[in-house]
């Protein structure tokens, strides 16, 4: 169950991280960003939805598609956009960039440019809390593509046997790069499938739909607080640009993106919104309205931020004791 | 002769020698359709269909280890990693495994297979993808080491990469793709390995650079004849086998060297290089060696930062100036 508030600040998140990946596109294109950046738009419910159920305490692991899962739990958007610009206000001096946001002081523990880097940190963030005997838990985001590599099956494992307090949230846009889960991965739901093998509950879920993604990781949530151990919960979506911007996309065709579109989680959650007389049409106008002015001023802050400072390459590469 | 981009003489030679010997197949991420990333195995699944031409799905420890096995068992694999930072997922298979199969088992096995990618700066891709990791391969032995610094190199040394028995590491660079140059039209064009290549004779100091540093120790030269300096520019071309002669030979004409590499300096290529100098040419030389390399800290995504980190062609002057006690 969803209450009211907190479905409000879904929504409201969830426009944040569309307008913010607008605005990183569009400064990609007229060159203000460096590298290479990889959009979330059209899978904004998972980490809105995920992260308005954990607080500042609890951890999350991110991916290199990880400027929601940061926004969702709760960075400042000028020191995100300030980051995508290598900027010495960025979350990580501008040493990171839009591949490696993180904020410990929200419990962000990093997003990771190596596919299945973050699942054991998770783990780990899991590990902590159960030996200071603390009822945090730890969220590891991660896309369908990470769920074949070495580290996926090794936390479950592990993260079964030890009972730890963690959730496995799977992203699965259909794709990793160009490769279809078809052709990369074993079985078709990796949700239920997979842990299966891992014995925890396993859960193939639209990605899409707020309130089903809120009704499966309460229950994951309340199983990881009680004691019983981690569960995986697999997100059904599709990433609506490129892989990253600039990809050809010849893996797909344009029918199939076009009726993802219509599948747009923000439309279907603020139809619900109105449907359940929650906000009417004008309050929803005035959210997405106010998310694309704070993603105004953070791109303002950004681009006025200075560049970091050379002479102090050399700092924190270890700390003091 | 034809004029090729680094990434096309890589395509080429691979398509060449797949249609010689039907042992040689590619596995890796992104490669069929999507041509690669870099456009290096472009066109190669419309020619050889999907048995030779493999997806992978995103499992570096087992795709690679998967290539060993295959080797092991009569096949010529390639494999390539879209990144060699992610030769840190699969080091078991490459360092334990890999590399030690034929000392290990007697001198029974052979392993004929080529693990190659790129490495290195210039996209702006942060920590984990920007990182040159070369010197852990000629750390530990049993595999060996190829450094390409132009499209001809490239195809030659990824024919002989291809056809040897061993296991080896071929190291590309992702700023190097779009160069363009000659390559040999010859589809025997091969570049053996261990022999370097003496891109300029000069006679006052020697400078040996691998990869992007090839061309930047060119721009130096220049930069320095205008001085009056005259140098001399190697590249090692491979490092493991490394041709130590053809460097100690060229430091008893100078007197002086300077190595520089994208590698971090500690521990790096330049490291080994300077001290086979210095065993080698010690009554000759004028001067200590100067090693240069990356600063000893996470490639940071910056540009300004990261240009700070890594050798630039002016801290490359200032060394050789040193050397030279100007
Ligand atoms: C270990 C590793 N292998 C390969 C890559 C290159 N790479 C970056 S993202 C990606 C696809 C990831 O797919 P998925 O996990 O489904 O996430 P998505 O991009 O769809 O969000 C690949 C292959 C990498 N970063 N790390
Ligand atoms: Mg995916």
């Amino acid at each position: 169950m969803i209450e009211k508030e907190r479905m409000i600040h879904i929504f409201k998140t969830m426009n944040k991280i569309r307008k913010f990946e607008e605005k990183a596109l569009q400064l990609f294109e007229q060159n203000k960003l460096r590298g290479s950046v990889h959009l979330c738009i059209g899978q904004e419910a998972i980490p809105a939805t995920v992260c308005s159920l954990l607080r500042d305490v609890d951890y999350i692991t991110s991916t290199h598609r990880g400027h929601g899962d940061c926004i969702a739990k709760g960075a400042e958007l000028g020191r995100a956009m300030a980051e995508l610009m290598g900027k010495a206000t960025g979350y990580c001096k501008g040493r990171g960039g839009s591949m490696h946001i993180a904020d410990f002081t929200k419990g962000n523990l990093g997003a990771n440019a190596i596919v299945g880097g973050g699942l054991p940190i998770a783990v780990g963030g899991a590990l902590a809390a159960k030996l200071k005997g603390t009822d945090q838990v730890a969220v590891a985001f991660f896309g369908d593509g990470a769920s074949n590599i070495g580290t996926f099956h090794e936390s479950l494992n592990l993260a079964s046997v030890w009972k730890l307090p963690v959730i496995f949230v799977c992203v699965n846009n259909l794709y990793g790069i160009s490769c279809h889960v078809s052709e990369s991965t074993s079985v078709v739901d990796i949700g239920t499938s997979r842990a299966q093998g891992y014995n925890m509950p396993g859960y193939s879920i639209d990605g899409n739909d707020v309130i089903t993604i809120n009704d499966v990781m309460e229950k994951a949530i309340a199983r990881a607080k009680a004691g019983e151990g981690p569960s995986l919960v697999e997100c059904k979506t599709y990433r609506w640009f490129g892989h990253w911007t600039g990809d050809p996309q010849v893996y797909r065709t344009r029918q199939e993106v076009e009726d993802w579109k219509q599948k747009c989680p923000i439309k279907r959650f603020k139809e619900y919104l109105i449907t359940n007389n929650i906000l009417t049409n004008a309050e929803c106008v005035e959210i997405e309205e106010d998310a694309f002015n704070q993603v105004e001023a953070a791109t303002k802050f950004a681009l006025e931020s200075p560049e970091p400072d050379t002479s102090k390459v050399m700092e924190d590469v270890f700390c003091e004791n | 002769m034809s004029i090729k981009t680094y990434a096309q003489a890589i395509r080429d030679v691979i398509a060449e020698e797949m249609r010689k010997n039907d042992k040689v197949f590619i596995m890796g991420e992104d490669i069929a359709k999507q041509g690669g990333i870099f456009g290096c195995t472009r066109g190669l699944l419309d020619e050889f269909g999907s048995e030779r031409v493999r997806n992978t799905p995103i499992s570096e420890a087992g795709f690679v280890g998967a290539g060993i096995g295959a080797a092991c068992a009569g096949m010529r694999p390639i494999v390539e990693l879209m990144y060699m930072d992610f030769t840190y997922v699969s080091m078991d298979q490459l360092l334990n495994q890999a590399a030690k199969i034929r000392y290990m088992f007697g001198g029974k096995a052979t392993v004929p297979m080529v693990i190659r990618g790129q490495q290195g700066i210039g996209r702006g891709n942060g920590g984990q993808h920007s990182q040159c990791v070369e010197q852990f391969f000629m750390h530990i032995p049993g595999m060996k080491v190829a450094m390409p610094s132009s499209p001809s190199d490239a195809a030659g040394l990824l024919r002989t990469a291809i056809r040897d028995n061993n296991p080896v590491m071929f190291f590309e660079h992702k700023a190097l793709y779009a160069t363009k140059g000659e390559v040999p039209d010859d589809p025997e064009f091969a570049i053996p390995f261990g022999k370097a290549n003496v891109l300029k004779e000069g006679k006052d100091v020697t400078i040996i650079g691998t990869h992007l540093y090839a061309s930047k120790a060119m721009n130096v030269a220049k930069t320095l004849e205008a001085e009056g300096i005259d140098v001399e520019v190697i590249d090692p071309r491979t490092l493991v086998p490394m041709d130590t002669e053809t460097m100690i030979n060229s430091v008893k004409k100078t007197g002086r060297a300077v190595v520089v590499h994208e590698a971090h300096r500690t521990g790096g290529p330049g490291a080994e290089i300077a001290s086979i100098i210095t065993e080698g040419a010690f009554k000759y030389l004028d001067a200590p060696v100067i090693r240069l390399g990356a600063k000893q800290c996470t490639l940071p995504f910056n540009l300004g930062l990261e240009n700070a980190v890594v050798p630039q062609e002016d801290d490359i002057i200032r060394a050789v100036k040193a050397v030279l006690y100007q």
